[in-house]
């Protein structure tokens, strides 16, 4: 098998990454999975999270928010609706986002309020790794 | 005959009109290449959600569950047409021809009994079909303060859309924008958003497992597959709209080298006639002594 797979990352305004890679770090909307070549094929929507590369050429991190994950044996694609590379990502970006998020939890019906909390404190989660 | 003075301001003018349009045109072609960079980066995403949300509506099609915004209300009584045009003129037939394109559908959907309801995009749009279908329209979006259309912008579009089939607004949503072909063809489009539309494919896709369940995901993506056709939509109107304001200014300073090829030449005869005239009083003068 393989030691290596496709990894591609995209956002609807550019495409970030595109190169081989080893394994995948993937924030998924119900646990974080690592993607392996020789995966069983599997899709799952995204949590905002931090996912993370490696392979032969370095490593590297994203911070992704919204979209989903398309795995098969020798890809793994992620569209995600916003990504930055972590060395981009600031809080003045983050405020901009949870603030955005809040408002969508007060606009949000009564039963997709949890959910969107839930987006809320995943993005809180995110502070930790944002670059001073 | 105009005088001498008038024809040499007229020159002038013609002059300065053909700096102008040739300013346009370079700045248009600059223009252009950044749009097309943008529709062409925007693509890879476009192209793989289209993907995914056809293979996995083809899965759940039929089945009672499916989302809303995949099966449509089961109606089809209200559409909504969204006309997207561009913020300025000076682009040729660009916005006309999308207008053209949408007002045909609005009058043959009225006349079959449908009621149509229209979101302008765009403030030529907007103009243009206020003088006959004026009753019809219930929003507009302001782009002309953006410089550059980016995802939000679709976003916030695709949402109004969302929140009003929600609301029960419309059973159909068609897109109208213009498709960037060349620089000498766009291609006016109309294309369905809601419900979303499924190609059929023989193409047997791997069996993915699905975190969560094949309905939870296709809820969560087809909003986002609206907004991805409408980013799509925007992008191509904005290079499509640049392409067309390039080749029209290009028209229009090739005119204005004409028209001041013919002034040149009114200018000089005229110019001509006076000395021969003078030269004839002068001479006629002289023999009359």
């Amino acid at each position: 098998m393989a030691d290596t797979m496709q990894f591609d990352l995209v956002s609807p305004e550019r495409k970030l990454a595109s190169h081989a890679a080893r394994e995948v770090q993937i924030p998924g909307a119900e646990g974080d999975l690592t993607a392996m070549p020789g995966h069983a094929p599997f899709i799952t929507t995204l949590r905002p999270g931090v996912l993370k590369v490696s392979g032969p050429e370095g490593e590297g991190a994203f911070v992704v928010t919204g979209g989903f994950a398309e795995i098969t044996a020798e890809a793994a694609s992620v569209l995600a609706e916003h990504a930055f590379p972590v060395a981009e990502f600031t809080t003045a970006t983050l405020d901009d986002m949870v603030a955005e998020m809040r408002t969508a939890v007060e606009n949000a019906p009564a039963e997709a309020k949890a959910e969107a909390s839930k987006r809320v404190a995943d993005m809180e989660a995110l502070r930790s790794v944002v670059s001073a | 005959m105009p005088s001498l003075k008038d024809l040499k301001n007229r020159i002038a003018s013609v002059k300065s009109t053909q700096k102008i349009t040739k300013a346009m045109q370079m700045v248009a072609a600059a223009k252009l290449r950044r749009a097309q960079e943008a529709a062409q980066d925007a693509r890879p995403y476009a192209e793989r959600m289209e993907a995914v949300i056809n293979s996995l509506a083809q899965s759940v099609r039929g089945s009672d569950s499916a989302p809303r915004l995949l099966a449509g209300t089961g109606d089809d009584k209200v559409h909504l047409l969204v006309v997207m045009t561009s913020e300025r003129g000076l682009c040729g037939g660009f916005n006309s021809s999308i207008v053209k394109l949408a007002r045909v559908r609005a009058n043959e959907l009225l006349a079959a009994g449908r009621t149509v309801k229209i979101l302008t995009v765009g403030r030529k749009g907007r103009e243009q079909l206020r003088r006959d279908l004026g009753d019809h329209l219930i929003g507009h979006v302001d782009l002309s303060e953006v410089k550059r259309v980016g995802y939000n912008d679709a976003k916030s579009i695709a949402d109004d859309l969302l929140g009003r089939f929600e609301g029960g607004e419309f059973d159909i949503a068609t897109i109208f924008y213009s498709r960037f072909q060349s620089v000498i063809a766009q291609v006016p489009t109309a294309r369905q958003v809601i419900p979303a539309q499924i190609e059929e494919s023989e193409e047997a896709s791997p069996l993915y497992e699905y975190e969560p369940s094949e309905e939870g995901i296709l809820e969560d993506l087809l909003p986002r597959g609206v907004a991805t056709q409408i980013f799509a939509a925007l992008l191509e109107n904005a290079a499509s709209e640049q392409g067309a304001r390039m080749s029209a200014m290009d028209n229009a300073t090739r005119n204005a080298g004409e028209m001041i090829d013919k002034l040149t030449v009114v200018y000089n005869r005229s110019r001509q006639a006076a000395i021969t005239k003078e030269l004839i009083e002068i001479i006629s003068g002289a023999e009359a002594l």
